[in-house]
């Protein structure tokens, strides 16, 4: 017995994780089409040329600052893993456009880097205390 | 095979498809390497698919960046000493570049993947919305460089 709402396609037995994957690519290339380049250009050009902002904007009392507030917390962590989440799954969905055949190994390598950097990040600033 | 025949020859190793490559009757199978270097448009898609790979090197940089900073004042001073490299700067330079890229790409694909926006019964143009939304980005990275601005005079 067919209980799909399409009868010539079986019933789905298995949910797919791809929202969820898409999701984060999205989020993560929301946020970095909103503030990615002012983000680069803060921290790698204006910053360390004091150019803009002084030179010392980023310095170890300021930082530890930022990564110990709970807001800023959560900023970092959202930019540092929505990126990794948003590069994983396009470069995966890349891989078929340049003729490899990607399936669920390629699935582990690039979802599982997203995941290991999310979980760096998130023990870094777990470990910088509040 | 005859000395005329224009086809190439089958490859004969490690056979991908069973029934294409290693079929004796070889069939011509279209070429795909490089298909997207034929066509300007598939070019740019191309191009805009790979700022993920500088999304994924810079967002490499911050999380180091993150676990220096957990390490100490010392690591971290290390992390932003390689910050004021020559290399580092080009590098920053190219990535500024490929995210202004990825900001209006990405802004020109949100109106095909978003419900029809309806302003006073009418259909506001896709070219609209990619203007307002990179409007908006503007707006974000100008308060984001006014909230750092503030915070370190």
């Amino acid at each position: 017995m067919n209980h799909s709402a399409n009868p010539r396609r079986p019933a789905q037995t298995r949910r797919s994780p791809e929202p969820i994957f898409w999701a984060l690519f999205g989020a993560g290339g929301m946020l970095s089409a909103l503030i990615a380049p002012m983000l680069v250009l803060i921290t790698g050009i204006a910053v360390p040329l004091g150019l803009l902002l002084p030179a010392d904007a980023m310095s170890y009392h300021n930082m530890l600052a930022l990564a110990q507030n709970p807001l800023g917390k959560a900023i970092l962590l959202a930019v540092v893993a929505l990126f990794f989440w948003h590069a994983a799954h396009r470069i995966f969905h890349s891989l078929h456009d340049l003729g490899i055949d990607a399936g669920n190994g390629a699935r582990l390598i690039f979802y599982g880097a997203a995941f290991l950097a999310t979980l760096a990040a998130a023990g870094a600033l777990l470990l910088l205390g509040f | 095979m005859s000395a005329s025949d224009p086809r190439p020859a089958a490859p004969r190793a490690a056979p991908a498809l069973p029934g294409v490559a290693g079929n004796p009757r070889r069939p011509y199978v279209r070429p795909m390497a490089g298909w997207w270097l034929r066509n300007p448009y598939f070019v740019r898609y191309m191009a805009r698919e790979g700022t993920a790979v500088f999304v994924a090197a810079y967002a490499l940089i911050l999380l180091v960046g993150l676990v220096r900073l957990a390490q100490g004042e010392a690591a971290w001073n290390g992390w932003l000493e390689a910050l004021r490299s020559p290399l580092s700067t080009i590098l920053h330079l190219v990535f500024l570049a490929v995210f202004v890229f990825h900001t209006v790409t990405w802004f020109e694909v949100l109106p095909k993947t978003m419900p029809p926006l309806l302003v006073g019964g009418k259909r506001v143009a896709q070219s609209a919305i990619t203007a307002g939304a990179i409007a908006v980005a503007a707006a974000a990275s100008l308060a984001l460089f006014g909230i750092v601005w503030g915070l370190t005079r």
